[in-house]
């Protein structure tokens, strides 16, 4: 109470500048009148009497300075006087001043953003009660998530270790909402999913799993906030309405709450419906029912108190005796936890690793940074040494000097820090509403938190306190007489040099890692755009729609796909037109299926011959698309539901199971003993991504297989887009208005295989632009500041007739050394880094010529630039001037 | 031999400080001054104006009150009055000091054949 007390009366002098002098010279001054009025009777003299009443009042200045200390609150004095001062200097410096907040902003600005995405991917849990708990179970081939419903089940009933597990797949399906159909992503979910995670509905109810009944017993669907509200206009009313999916009427039961986006982080669902009504929607009951149809992810809540560890042994032991069980579809099952939100490690993997390098890569800007505004505040500092002389002569304890120049370094690394968090959060805000594919529900949601705010306040004064602690040992030793006297002495100047030049030689080397990090990625994205795909998307222009979604059966399809290639085959402009079930490297290619030689008659998967990506196409496909047949012939219309079963396969697929011996005329077999007859090979493609090795791949004839139900319709044409689009559009509202069509060119379906490489090219360009800024800001800070101390020594080397080479050598020869030397540590630390940048960019090689003949190059032009004018100012030195001056 | 006068610790000066406003009643800084002198009998030299911060701290922490008044010799001065929670603070202070005096007092007391 007392302490309190106490500190309020401070803190109300200290903020009202309230000042006690006149009452504390009064009462001393009536203290002393009083000692000598005594004195006086003692019998002194009156000024003996004074001055013996003022001696035991003890020494004025220390006592006011105590009674001061105790009035207000000294230390945060001395702090605001410290900053006040630091204004006062930044002030007559706007110059400096400028380049370093820029330079700590774009460094912590930097950091802030890469560490938001990273925070928002891979820090946050999902937002569901106890996400710790949640594992994704998946086999432990890498990448391996999809289970069948069966196995699921087994595992949901079997297991000792999880408390729950919910099964779950991504859909797509026509909502009809008005008088439209609107193509929807959403979940269909295991009725337990909403009781798995722990959340709540905002209105309504969410499924259970005493709704499900077997196959299409739950018709129900659960609405997500954000769909509610943009197309129900946030229509209470809608629960218990019915919504028609596919054309099937679902019942409308709830709304899950506007913070709840799914279980993955970049894919947010409009909607939720029990995964026992799939086949309503269009899947087949094989869906379900088949242990080899591998559809969804699993995920569990371990048991409080279970490990990971004894969750995933418990599973593995299941596994082992549904091997056993069932040898043909589960004999090389497996499981593995890994944690939920990003496909599994599917995503999971690649963005953390990425995220973790371009974490280091910024951490790296950040550290040049400092390093550059390091050797510029012992600039400073050395040109101020008279003055920090005269104040330590003085009385001025050297804590207290450190302390006026760790205001000034913290006080613009807090302006840096401040600026870069503005900048940061601006940037994340146009990231988190940016939706990189329009018809797709992607969503990178990585808006600054209180972790973000922190992590850039922590590196601001970490960063302050680091470059203003640089000069801190000049200042230690530094000699007030020395100084004072004018010279500096020879050594302490040799040292301070040496520093500097090790804290450029240092950036430099980190600005060239940066610099070629950026080479690597540009060489790789340009590879990657010339790889080989396999066709030609320029001038291809893609129709999708979903038969499915408009209500046909599989086997009232055919006739509906054959017309639209036909009626597109006839518009004016168009060369070519042909169909696919899926379009190459879109989203959501390619689906994979087991093939075994002729003969087979146990499919279980050790029998498989590989794993071939399958597509059905119509005639007419390969010419459109471009790609090129190698051998035999393209299906043909005559190849019906009655003819022999055929199909095309790719140079890989050819030569794995027939090594160098023709493969036209020979067969396959698929699982359950379909046999197929090979009557084509085409050239090798790009299914999935740009970085795949070679795949095999299949194409059946649409008219013979019956289970595609997404149809692509793939037309060549020279017509502009907006009209080739146009005239699709008109075409097919003309065969069914009520299908749902998306409409785009090829090129822009691509955009998503490119995105990976993009994403890494533009990152690791921005690391390399601040690098290379970086470089330029520190060698032009070297060379300039040399060129200022040695323009007497440079006028009078001209006046006894050194050259201008000699000149230009002595004023920037050192910069341009440590520019050497930086630079080849850099590149070699490029080099040796060159596996971290192989798992970023694609076809990363820093070895490559191109790469490090651009990084040098780039490095020479930078110094170059950079040295330019302190070189010209150091050859326009006058020595008559000069001289006259001193 | 005049003995050596000793130096004052803070939080010692300022228990005296309100002893002996708590004996004498209201007072001015010099007459404060002047008691603890004359009660230590000059042993304790305060540097006499370090006892104005020391009133200064004791008035924020409000165990004390001042207010100007006229002096015995007619001369404005400021007189400092013990507050109620000074009085107790004193009270406290007191308790502390005698245990602690009471327990060194035991600690040097005690001989060598006692501890066996």
């Amino acid at each position: 109470m007392r302490i309190l007390n106490r500190l309020f009366v401070r803190l109300c002098n200290f903020s009202f500048a309230r000042r006690g002098d006149e009452r504390l010279r009064e009462e001393m001054e009536s203290h002393a009148a009083m000692q000598a009025e005594e004195n006086e009777r003692a019998g002194m003299t009156p000024t003996q009497a004074r001055r013996q009443a003022v001696l035991q009042l003890g020494a004025l200045a220390a006592i006011r300075e105590q009674y001061r200390a105790e009035e207000g609150l000294p230390q945060l004095e001395h702090l605001l006087h410290d900053v006040r001062y630091a204004l006062r200097r930044l002030g007559k410096s706007p110059g400096f001043t400028t380049t370093a907040v820029v330079t700590l902003a774009l460094g912590i600005g930097t950091n802030a953003v890469v560490f938001s995405v990273l925070n928002a991917l891979v820090l946050r849990p999902l937002n569901v009660s106890q996400p710790t708990r949640l594992f994704v179970v998946e086999h432990k081939e890498h990448a391996f998530y999809d289970q069948s419903y069966p196995d699921y089940i087994d595992y949901r009933d079997d297991n000792t270790t999880f408390s729950a597990m919910a099964a779950y797949d991504t859909s797509d399906v026509a909502v009809v909402i008005g008088n439209s159909a609107v193509k929807s992503y959403g979940y269909m979910a295991s009725g337990n999913y909403f009781d798995t995670l722990g959340v709540r509905p905002a209105m309504g109810r969410f499924f259970h799993q005493s709704d499900e009944h077997g196959i299409n017993s739950a018709p129900f669907i659960v609405l997500s906030y954000d769909f509610w509200r943009s197309k129900f206009n946030s229509n209470p009313g809608v629960i218990g309405s019915t919504v028609s999916l596919n054309t099937h009427p679902f019942t409308v039961i709830g709304v899950a709450p506007g913070d709840f986006h799914g279980t993955e982080i970049f894919f947010w669902p409009d909607y939720w419906f029990p995964l026992v009504d799939a086949p309503e929607i269009g899947h087949s009951t094989q869906f379900l029912t088949h242990r080899d149809n591998h559809n969804f992810w699993i995920l569990g809540r371990l048991k409080p108190g279970a490990t990971a560890q004894q969750g995933s042994d418990d599973l593995n032991a299941i596994s082992r005796r549904l091997a056993r069980q069932y040898p043909t579809a589960d004999d090389d099952l497996d499981a593995r936890l890994v944690r939920p939100g990003l496909m599994g490690d599917v995503w999971g993997d690649p963005i953390r690793a990425f995220l973790a390098a371009i974490m280091l890569l910024s951490a790296l800007v950040l550290i040049a940074a400092c390093a550059n505004l390091g050797s510029i505040f012992a600039v400073r500092a050395a040109d101020r040494a008279r003055e920090l002389a005269v104040r330590l002569a003085i009385g001025a304890t050297r804590t207290r000097i450190l302390r006026t120049l760790l205001s000034e370094a913290v006080l613009v690394s807090l302006m840096g820090g401040l600026a870069g968090t503005l900048f940061a959060s601006i940037l994340l805000q146009l990231l988190s509403r940016w939706q990189p594919f329009v018809d797709f529900p992607i969503h990178v949601v990585a808006l600054p938190d209180a972790k973000v705010y922190a992590l850039a306040l922590l590196l601001s004064l970490g960063s302050g306190l680091l470059f203003g602690l640089l000069p801190a040992r000049q200042i230690w030793q530094t000699d007030a007489a020395q100084a004072i006297k004018g010279g500096t002495g020879v050594n302490p100047v040799l040292h301070r040099f040496a520093m500097r030049d090790l804290l450029l030689c240092v950036q430099i080397a980190l600005c060239t890692l940066l610099v070629t990090g950026a080479f690597v990625a540009f060489r790789g994205m340009e590879r990657s755009l010339h790889t080989p795909l396999g066709f030609k998307p320029e001038g291809v222009t893609i129709a999708e729609t979903d038969l499915n979604m408009g209500g046909y059966t599989e086997a009232q399809s055919w006739p509906v796909q054959k017309r639209m290639v036909e009626q597109a085959a006839e518009i004016p402009g168009v060369s070519s037109a042909g169909l696919a079930d899926r379009v190459m490297l879109d989203n959501d290619c390619c689906g994979n299926e087991s093939v075994y030689r002729l003969g087979t008659r146990d499919f279980r998967s050790s029998n498989e011959s590989f794993l071939a990506h399958m597509f059905s196409v119509s005639p007419g496909y390969f010419s459109t698309a471009g790609t090129r047949l190698l051998a035999g012939r393209d299906i043909g219309w005559n190849d019906g539901a009655d003819s022999p079963q055929v199909a095309v396969v790719n140079a890989t697929f050819a030569h794995l199971m027939f090594g160098n011996t023709q493969a036209v005329g020979r067969h396959f077999e698929l699982f359950g003993g379909r046999i197929l007859e090979i009557v084509g090979v085409v050239e090798d493609g790009k299914y999935q991504t740009l970085t795949e090795a070679p795949q095999p791949a299949m194409f059946f004839a649409m008219s013979q297989d019956m289970t595609s139900n997404d149809t692509a319709l793939v037309v060549r044409s020279a017509l502009p887009r907006v009209d080739i689009a146009a005239a699709l559009s008109r075409m097919m509202k003309g065969i069914d208005p009520d299908l749902p069509l998306t409409v785009r060119t090829w090129p822009d379906a691509l955009d998503l295989a490119l995105f990976p490489a993009r994403a890494a090219t533009g990152a690791l360009a921005i690391m390399g632009l601040l690098a290379a800024m970086l470089a330029v800001t520190g060698i032009f800070g070297m060379a300039a500041y040399s060129v200022n101390r040695r323009m007497r020594e440079l006028a009078i080397r001209m006046a006894v007739g050194a050259g201008r080479a000699q000149v230009i050598a002595a004023a920037v020869g050192r910069p341009f050394a440590l520019l050497g030397v930086g630079s080849l540590l850099g590149l070699f630390a490029g080099v040796v880094a060159s596996r971290l940048m192989g798992q970023i960019v694609y076809q990363a090689s820093p070895g490559d010529p191109v790469v490090i003949g651009g990084a040098v190059l780039t490095m020479v032009l930078l110094g170059a630039a950079a040295s330019a004018l302190p070189a010209r100012r150091a050859l326009s030195a006058d020595p008559s001037r000069l001289m006259r001056e001193e | 031999m005049k003995q050596k006068k000793r130096d004052v610790q803070q939080g010692t000066l300022a228990l005296m400080v309100l002893k002996t406003l708590q004996v004498l009643g209201p007072l001015h800084g010099y007459g404060i001054a002047r008691r603890i002198a004359q009660i230590s009998e000059e042993l304790l030299s305060v540097n006499q104006g370090t006892l104005y911060p020391v009133l200064l701290r004791l008035e924020h922490e409000g165990a004390v009150s001042s207010e100007w008044g006229p002096s015995e010799n007619n001369r404005r001065a400021r007189f400092y009055r013990i507050t109620r929670s000074g009085e107790k603070l004193l009270e406290a202070e007191k308790r502390d000091w005698e245990q602690t005096a009471a327990i060194i007092a035991r600690f040097f007391e005690v001989n060598a054949e006692d501890l066996t």
